[in-house]
């Protein structure tokens, strides 16, 4: 039995007593700091080691998928793209946008949307609306925050603040191609 | 009535200008914008005035103004008294030993010489104490016996503020301290041999020989062991990194400055800076030259038994150079040394207590009784 525990012979480097007297590595550690404190002195931030944004005087760089503030397209008439279908606001996964729907005048145009609400403050900025919309009428595209409130109550954005945002979409409402 | 009010003078710049000033930066640049650089963090920049950043200045302001502000707390339980004379008492010392720390050589009122063994002497005229607020024979001891007066202040302040970790702070910091200032004594009885003076002032005198006319003579070229020794020793005597226990915040809160708050606690605080730019001072004038520029000699620049006169037809305008060029080096030397101090602290992480009691009394203590033993057999020999 004791012929087969297997044993590994370790070779440890012996410290010498210039390793003992920790000169060399006091000396390295100091090397460190100092060569990070002068780096970071550096005039040319970008050559700097500091990974800090200075966020508010900088500002963030978003990326081009950005999912941000809502807006709602318009029609080339300047009327809102919204038919009032109510997918976004079912697949909404916390329940912020509220829709009424009312009977559109033109003929051609089934339903518009007469109350057209979103609570940003519940809003979890999941992009799902978005994906749902079928008519390309609901975009988070602004590439802008959703701002700090101070009253709950204009955390409320309806229709038409959401149209002022909106623009002119290049799909074919109804998704026909003409 | 003229020396008082050069005295007076003399006091207000060295003690409140440079002391209070590098030692009040030094809380904010040392311990809030040097520590961020190195470690890659940016450091406090918000606070303005009128607008103004100044890359983190406000801050110094800033928390100048509000420890100011804060309640002045004096625990319940504690010795009123002695807790409130406490910062007193450390500051104090950190203040006095600056009297025997010398600036600049004597003045002369007439015109210097250089002799062949690199001595200055003064002819027709006198020595002016100028730039020291105190011309001491005894200017060593002085320092030694001021520093050992600030052990009373830090255990004062812990046993007087009737908390457990001021205690054990205030305990820390006496041992260390106390065990600390006897391998400062030994390594210095070294120097004293060589020089054979107490007197601060003669000593960086002494060290402006230069060996085979290249090499300044300074007290860490005749004396490198007892450098590092005094180099370790004053970090502990100033409860520096790595020897930082008795306010260690891992441990013990903040040791003894865990009860004080508002000015009581700022007087502490910058007590302790001060003292660490009083042992850079202690350091730059016993074994960096203190003011010696090398080569530099008010009657010109000698270098390999060269003798070059700048402005030969006016001395004085050169004796005046070089008087600025002395101070600029001594500043130069003891803001470099407190650096280097500060370059410490964010570098190596803290001994365990009984370590530094190991390396105090086992390790630093021998060695400084043979580096003394070894410069007396040498001091022999010769």
């Amino acid at each position: 039995m004791a012929n087969n525990v297997r044993t590994i012979q370790v070779h440890r480097q012996k410290a010498t007593l210039w390793d003992k007297s920790y000169i060399p590595e006091f000396v390295r550690g100091l090397v460190v700091t100092t060569s990070h404190l002068f780096r970071n002195l550096n005039p040319n931030v970008d050559e700097r080691l500091t990974f800090t944004r200075n966020y508010p005087e900088e500002p963030t760089v978003y990326p081009e998928r950005y999912r941000g503030l809502h807006r709602l397209m318009l029609r080339d008439d300047g009327q809102v793209r919204c038919v009032a279908c109510m997918c976004c606001s079912t697949i909404c996964p916390a329940d912020c946008i509220h829709i009424v729907a009312a009977e559109h005048d033109d003929p051609a145009i089934e339903k518009y949307p007469r109350v057209f609400v979103i609570d940003e403050l519940r809003c979890i900025v999941c992009g799902l609306c978005v994906e749902a919309c079928p008519c390309d009428a609901i975009r988070m595209d602004g590439g802008v925050h959703i701002p700090p409130f101070v009253n709950r109550g204009d955390a409320f954005f309806n229709r038409d603040l959401l149209m002022e945002r909106g623009g002119p979409s290049m799909a074919v409402q109804g998704g026909e191609q003409g | 009535m003229l020396e008082v009010l050069i005295s007076l003078l003399k006091i207000v710049v060295i003690v409140f200008a440079f002391v209070l000033g590098v030692s009040g930066a030094l809380t904010l640049f040392g311990d809030r914008k040097l520590s961020a650089k190195i470690q890659n963090r940016v450091g406090p920049n918000q606070a303005t005035l009128f607008g103004l950043r100044l890359g983190g200045f406000v801050h110094f302001l800033a928390d100048g103004l509000k420890l100011l502000l804060k309640e002045n707390i004096t625990p319940a339980g504690s010795n009123k008294f002695l807790h409130n004379i406490a910062p007193g008492i450390v500051l104090f010392p950190a203040l006095v030993g600056w009297a025997i720390i010398p600036f600049m050589d004597h003045y002369c009122t007439g015109t210097v010489q250089t002799l062949a063994d690199y001595t200055e002497v003064c002819v027709d005229g006198e020595w002016k104490n100028y730039f020291s607020i105190m011309h001491s024979d005894v200017g060593l001891l002085f320092a030694f016996a001021i520093a050992a007066v600030s052990v009373y202040g830090a255990a004062i302040a812990g046993w007087a503020s009737n908390s457990k970790f001021s205690l054990l702070g205030g305990l820390r910091s006496s041992a260390q301290m106390i065990s600390y200032e006897v391998t400062m004594g030994l390594s210095l009885a070294g120097v004293l041999m060589i020089y054979g003076t107490l007197n601060l002032n003669d000593m960086v005198r002494a060290q402006g020989y230069l060996f085979g006319g290249w090499l300044p003579m300074w007290g860490i070229v005749v004396q490198p062991a007892a450098f590092f020794l005094f180099f370790l020793a004053g970090l502990a005597e100033t409860k520096r990194n790595p020897f930082d226990l008795p306010e260690g915040e891992s441990e013990i809160v903040a040791g003894y400055l865990t009860e004080y708050s508002s000015m009581k606690f700022a007087g502490m605080q910058l007590s302790e800076y001060a003292a660490t730019v009083f042992i850079a001072a202690l350091l730059a004038v016993l074994f960096l030259g203190g003011w010696q520029v090398p080569y530099v000699y008010a009657d010109g620049i000698r270098f390999l038994g060269n003798h070059w006169q700048p402005f030969a037809d006016n001395p004085q305008v050169w004796y005046i150079i070089t008087i600025l060029l002395r101070i600029g080096a001594m500043t130069f030397k003891i803001l470099g040394l407190v650096w280097l101090q500060f370059m410490m602290r964010w570098t190596f992480p803290r001994f365990r207590y009984d370590q530094v009691m190991d390396l105090g009394w086992k390790i630093l203590l021998p060695l400084s009784i043979a580096n003394l033993f070894i410069t007396a057999l040498i001091l022999t020999i010769l």
